[in-house]
């Protein structure tokens, strides 16, 4: 079952570190491959660090693995992913004649993905 | 190593002092880098960003060119990147952010000749705020007056601590001025955002606001300076903060001698996008009826504002510019780079120095892949991977003297570490720009 969230899609240091050190290397890759969700949000949907999620919007679909923002920086209903290839996944083409696809503050949908059904090895 | 060989060494190690770093808009020139042969191996002064920008751009072991993926000779690229461009029918040139300012001009240059559509990472960064400062001007000023005068600094939808490390510490918090003799003490900080993010902890006063409610808190502010009276409980809930947190905030902006708002992409990328930074660059404007007042966005790439410069010098338009017919039409929304991907018009594009196979939306992606296209960048990253033809070159900065502007439109000299077996994009694009006129007289 999906829930209704606003993401936000940002810079990092580690993001902006990555991509001087290379996009195909493994510290860009992992930073923009993880999901921040509010601690409470994370308990309330019974998710633990490293399980995937699914996330859909009217431009895309991703899986990805959640973790909990750090302190208070997430208000809860708010979600949180490093720019990178995942976030434009869910980027639409339309920009609503501004040139500027809305790209922070996106309606998105988010479903746990059963833990059974999650190979270990790919988890971020 | 004993004593004897560490100083051999150390005598190997070259110095560059006032060296510029060019990874973000703060283009910060105090950085003094430790160079041991083709290899930076300190960047003294530099922040997080900047080292390791500086020490992640070695010399890099591939082709200079690669044609549909293999290596081929950089003239023969050349040839080839001026075949696609001259035979396609609406050529796309995008990017230009993270190269010098000489660079730039020679692809806007080719732009002309072929009538292409010319638009650069502005449209996906503060292009907005570019469309709301031809409706309602923009109050402005160096980041220098900002050093020296400020005692009032906004961020709004702004994250300088992870995205501009140094703009706290060298320009707008930090440093002691000449009207701020007591640096940060003599200033007041605000911090607007939906995140409680880091640069939050900064701020003497952080506004946590409801998500895509900056149109309406900045339309709060703007009333509260006409001195208009508000519904509470329609401020509260549209914004996320009471209406005395923002008679409060007022009241402080009044009280500042020289306030500034510099503005990120949570004002730009948020629904209402130019709506929202033409009600922030009003707000601005609205205050110099009480005291000194500026905005300032804070730009990402090092050479974004250089774009802008360089696309407005020749076009007279900052970006989203179409040279189809022979003279320049501005239109964003048509003629963004984004739009003419995602609607499959363009039939073949040339990329400099921007990534936007990782950037953009799937459907322009999609588009980008499916059209021969030629991809300028000191790296392999995704747009490289699939170009029909890819320049690896030299990095501006590092290897490559020229001129990068700051975010402030101020323009900064680069001088370079070391110097690199690839060509720059100036001699790249200058030879395709050659071959374009060739080609061209060929079949005048």
């Amino acid at each position: 079952m999906s829930e209704a969230f606003i993401l936000i899609p940002g810079r990092t240091s580690r993001q902006g570190c990555g991509i001087s050190e290379g996009k195909f290397k493994e510290a860009y890759q992992a930073e923009t491959s993880v999901l921040q969700i509010a601690p409470q949000d994370m308990q309330r949907l019974g998710l633990v660090a490293g399980d995937r999620v699914r996330v859909t919007s009217e431009g895309g679909m991703i899986e990805v693995a959640v973790q909990p923002a750090k302190s208070d920086e997430l208000p809860s209903g708010v979600l949180f992913i490093a720019y990178g290839d995942l976030s434009s996944r869910l980027m639409s083409g339309d920009t609503h004649g501004s040139g500027m696809p809305t790209s922070k503050c996106l309606d998105v949908r988010l479903e746990p993905l059963e833990k059974s059904s999650i190979d270990p090895d790919e988890k971020a | 190593m004993n004593a004897s060989q560490a100083k051999e060494a150390s005598a190997d190690l070259k110095v560059v002092s006032d060296a510029t770093c060019t990874f973000c808009g703060c283009v910060c020139d105090d950085i003094e880098l430790t160079v041991d042969g083709n290899r930076i191996v300190k960047a003294k002064r530099a922040c997080g960003l900047g080292t390791a920008w500086f020490l992640n751009h070695e010399i890099e072991d591939i082709p200079s060119c690669l044609i549909e993926g293999k290596a081929a000779p950089v003239e023969q690229g050349i040839r080839r990147a001026a075949e696609i461009l001259t035979a396609s029918r609406y050529p796309l040139i995008y990017g230009l952010s993270d190269t010098t300012i000489e660079a730039q001009r020679v692809a806007v240059a080719i732009g002309d000749w072929i009538g292409g559509n010319v638009d650069t990472t502005t449209s996906v960064c503060h292009g907005p705020s570019g469309m709301a400062l031809q409706g309602v001007g923009e109050v402005t000023c160096s980041l220098g007056e900002v050093r020296h005068r400020a005692d009032f600094v906004m961020f709004w939808g702004s994250n300088p601590a992870e995205s501009h490390p140094r703009h706290f510490t060298r320009y707008s918090l930090m440093p002691k001025g000449v009207f701020v003799p007591r640096g940060r003490k003599d200033r007041t900080c605000v911090v607007v955002d939906v995140r409680k993010t880091k640069s939050a902890k900064a701020a003497d006063v952080f506004l946590q606001i409801k998500p895509r409610g900056d149109f309406e808190a900045l339309w709060t502010l703007r009333a509260l300076a006409a001195g208009i009276p508000l519904d509470a409980e329609q401020v509260r809930q549209t914004t996320g903060q009471p209406l005395s947190v923002w008679e409060d905030l007022m009241q402080r902006m009044k009280a500042a001698r020289f306030g500034v708002i510099f503005f990120g992409m949570g004002v730009t990328m948020t629904r209402g996008k130019h709506a929202n930074s033409e009600a922030l660059m009003a707000l601005a404007r609205d205050m110099n009826r009480y005291t000194r007042f500026t905005c300032k966005p804070n730009r990402g790439h090092g050479n974004v504002t250089g774009a802008d410069n360089v696309v407005t010098w020749r076009t007279g338009f900052p970006f989203a510019v179409n040279l189809g017919r022979g003279y320049p039409r501005f239109n964003p929304g048509e003629y963004t780079a984004s739009d003419v991907l995602a609607r499959r018009e363009a039939d073949a594009a040339l990329i400099l120095a921007s990534d936007p196979m990782a950037n953009f939306s799937q459907p322009a992606r999609e588009h980008l892949r499916s059209i021969p296209y030629i991809a300028l960048d000191p790296k392999q990253t995704p747009t490289t991977q699939h170009a029909a033809v890819a320049f690896h070159v030299a990095v501006y900065g590092i290897n490559v003297a020229g001129t990068a502007y700051r975010m402030d439109d101020v323009p900064i000299p680069l001088r370079p570490a070391f110097p690199s077996p690839h060509p720059s994009d100036l001699e790249i694009l200058t030879g395709i720009e050659r071959e374009v006129r060739q080609i061209q007289q060929a079949f005048a």
